[in-house]
């Protein structure tokens, strides 16, 4: 463990630790933004009344909304000479939101992503390739930090050129890479097809870094024997801090949330209600060390489950699922609740299948239209044109039992759905436009 | 004693199929016969050419999805009821045909047709028992 004494704190002295810290990020939320204050105010909640963890309901919750109105630096919380760094959300919809750090906040940000490293067995002799984007996004800059307070030797090559990424890979003997899962699919695909002769088998490679983007379980399967590495997760949002906030160990079965850190709550989407643990539900963010931009009960839209179980790692941070889904990114299909996530389980249960495929919503006359467009790749093809019929066949059966909708397939070329080496677009929703 | 066959995934809209052939062209791959089987959205287009695995490399190259696949090729001759009377074997012989085709141009006098069958090997066995002759590719591609 990087910090053994939080990593493996007694769940009482864990939380008589947030305790504390939450009454002094609640009270420096209030005190020091006005956003904060004048919103307090007028639900008539006052900092005194937290006296302990039961007192949390009282808080109101902070929004996705109230950060784009707030656009650039309306929530920060220290003078602007405190700030060191920003970083930016990418903004698909209305203003980006702006994330301030002070020099302490970007101590604990990279001490966040040193602890996830560890938990994947990393240790300063690791040679960690940060193939994320550099720059607003939190993602390189973020592993990268994390991976120096480490001791890492930290390869700053940034996301794309996929050459460029395997010629550092042999020559630097890079053992961990850093990326979205998938443009780690992409980098296989790039090996199968144009560079066949490169064996990553024979390479340092042996364990990828993957966040940024939901991914499912048959996903990891799939890059873990294409490109022979194991696959962790590595969870974050910018507006609590970034990648870190929680992230996988050796066991592969939940992220460890940070605790000490950042206090977390599951509550019911639609009523805001805080659900017991265990339950599955949205969930809330309390940042309960940071200066300059503090998060005090964001509502991350994140649908997820909060457990405690006793971990072989060794760790008692509370565990996080897996996040199948942001209920921002929930479909309702004639009324049946869809996660762009469960479609591509599905997909990726079909032998062969990658991931390039995309969801096409549509409204004929009162009925929602679903399509899902599968690119048809060289091990998924047959020349036959009822093996192929059959293939569509089984994935519109397998949408039907599994997701309960009935969508239509569409075979398609390679190639022909529109690729990202950030976050993928899975989703067009005609219906909204 | 197989043929090769170069089968593509195209999508059913108009310049697909000429993007395909552009590809081939290109190469300098002469098409010995073609044909088409369509379903609603897709179609496989398959056919004969003198250089088939690197016509597969070309498409790979520019992101067409294809396969080789092993097709007997056979003599038939060139009257009324030829192929009804092969056909007739096949059935003996409990050999399912999945698809079939022809060649344009004759061999000598006799006329030259492709099966697909879901079991090549019996076929093969079956059809020279039976005295057909099985063209090579090596005869079709004239190489």
């Amino acid at each position: 463990m990087f910090n053994r004494e939080f990593e493996a704190m007694p769940l009482n002295k864990m939380r008589e630790l947030q305790t504390e810290r939450l009454k002094w990020a609640i009270r420096h939320a209030y005190e020091n933004n006005a956003f904060y204050r004048k919103k307090y105010d007028a639900a008539g909640f006052h900092p005194d009344q937290f006296k302990s963890l039961d007192d949390m309901k009282r808080v109101p919750f902070l929004t996705k909304q109230d950060m784009r109105e707030n656009y650039p630096f309306g929530l920060f919380a220290v003078p602007m000479e405190k700030v060191v760094r920003v970083h930016a959300s990418t903004g698909t919809t209305g203003n980006a939101t702006v994330v301030g750090y002070t020099k302490n906040d970007v101590e604990v940000f990279a001490e966040v992503v040193a602890r996830c490293l560890v938990a994947y067995g990393a240790t300063n002799k690791d040679v960690i390739q940060v193939a994320y984007g550099y720059g607003l996004f939190t993602g390189g800059l973020g592993l990268h930090y994390g991976s120096e307070k480490l001791g890492c030797l930290t390869v700053p090559i940034s996301g794309g050129n996929t050459e460029r990424q395997l010629m550092l890979i042999k020559d630097f003997g890079s053992t961990m890479i850093a990326c979205t899962p998938s443009y780690a699919l992409n980098v296989a695909d790039y090996i199968e097809k144009k560079r066949p002769d490169f064996d990553m088998r024979k390479t340092k490679l042996r364990a990828g870094i993957f966040g940024a983007e939901a991914w499912s379980e048959s996903m990891r399967k799939e890059i873990e024997t294409r490109l022979g590495i194991q696959a962790y997760d590595i969870y974050g949002l910018s507006e609590v801090i970034g990648p870190g906030v929680s992230g996988e160990c050796s066991e592969k079965s939940g992220l460890h949330v940070h605790e000490d850190h950042f206090y977390v709550e599951i509550i019911d989407p639609e009523t805001g209600e805080i659900l017991p643990e265990g339950s599955k539900g949205e969930i809330v963010y309390t940042t309960i060390t940071k200066e300059a931009f503090p998060g005090i009960r964001y509502r991350s839209r994140d649908i997820t489950r909060l457990y405690r179980e006793p971990c072989k790692c060794g760790r008692t941070l509370v565990k996080m699922e897996k996040v199948t889904g942001r209920s921002d990114d929930m479909l309702i299909i004639r009324g049946v609740n869809v996660f762009p996530s469960q479609i591509e389980s599905v997909l990726m249960e079909v032998e062969g299948t990658q991931p390039h495929y995309q969801i096409i919503v549509d409204r004929k006359g009162a009925m929602d239209d679903i399509e899902v467009k599968v690119e048809v790749s060289d091990k998924l093809f047959s020349d036959e044109v009822k093996v192929l019929e059959g293939l569509s066949k089984r994935i519109t059966d397998r949408f039907r039992s599994v997701l309960g909708i009935s969508a239509k397939i569409t075979l398609v070329e390679p190639q022909t759905i529109p690729r990202s080496e950030g976050k993928a677009v899975r989703v067009i929703d005609k219906r909204k436009i | 004693m197989n043929v090769k066959q170069l089968s593509i995934f195209l999508e059913n809209k108009p310049g697909h199929l000429e993007n395909a052939l552009k590809v081939l062209s290109d190469k300098k791959i002469n098409i010995m016969t073609l044909t088409i089987a369509e379903a609603s959205d897709f179609g496989i287009a398959r056919m004969i050419v003198n250089k088939p695995d690197e016509a597969a490399a070309a498409l790979r190259e520019q992101h067409f999805t294809s396969s080789i696949t092993d097709v007997l090729a056979i003599e038939l001759e060139d009257v009324p009821g030829a192929l009804l009377k092969a056909l007739h074997i096949f059935s003996k012989h409990s050999l399912n045909i999945e698809y079939m085709y022809a060649f344009t141009q004759k061999r000598g006098d006799r006329a030259v047709m492709i099966f697909r069958f879901d079991d090549i090997e019996s076929a093969k066995k079956s059809l020279t028992a039976e005295g057909y002759n099985i063209v090579k590719n090596i005869d079709i591609i004239g190489a």
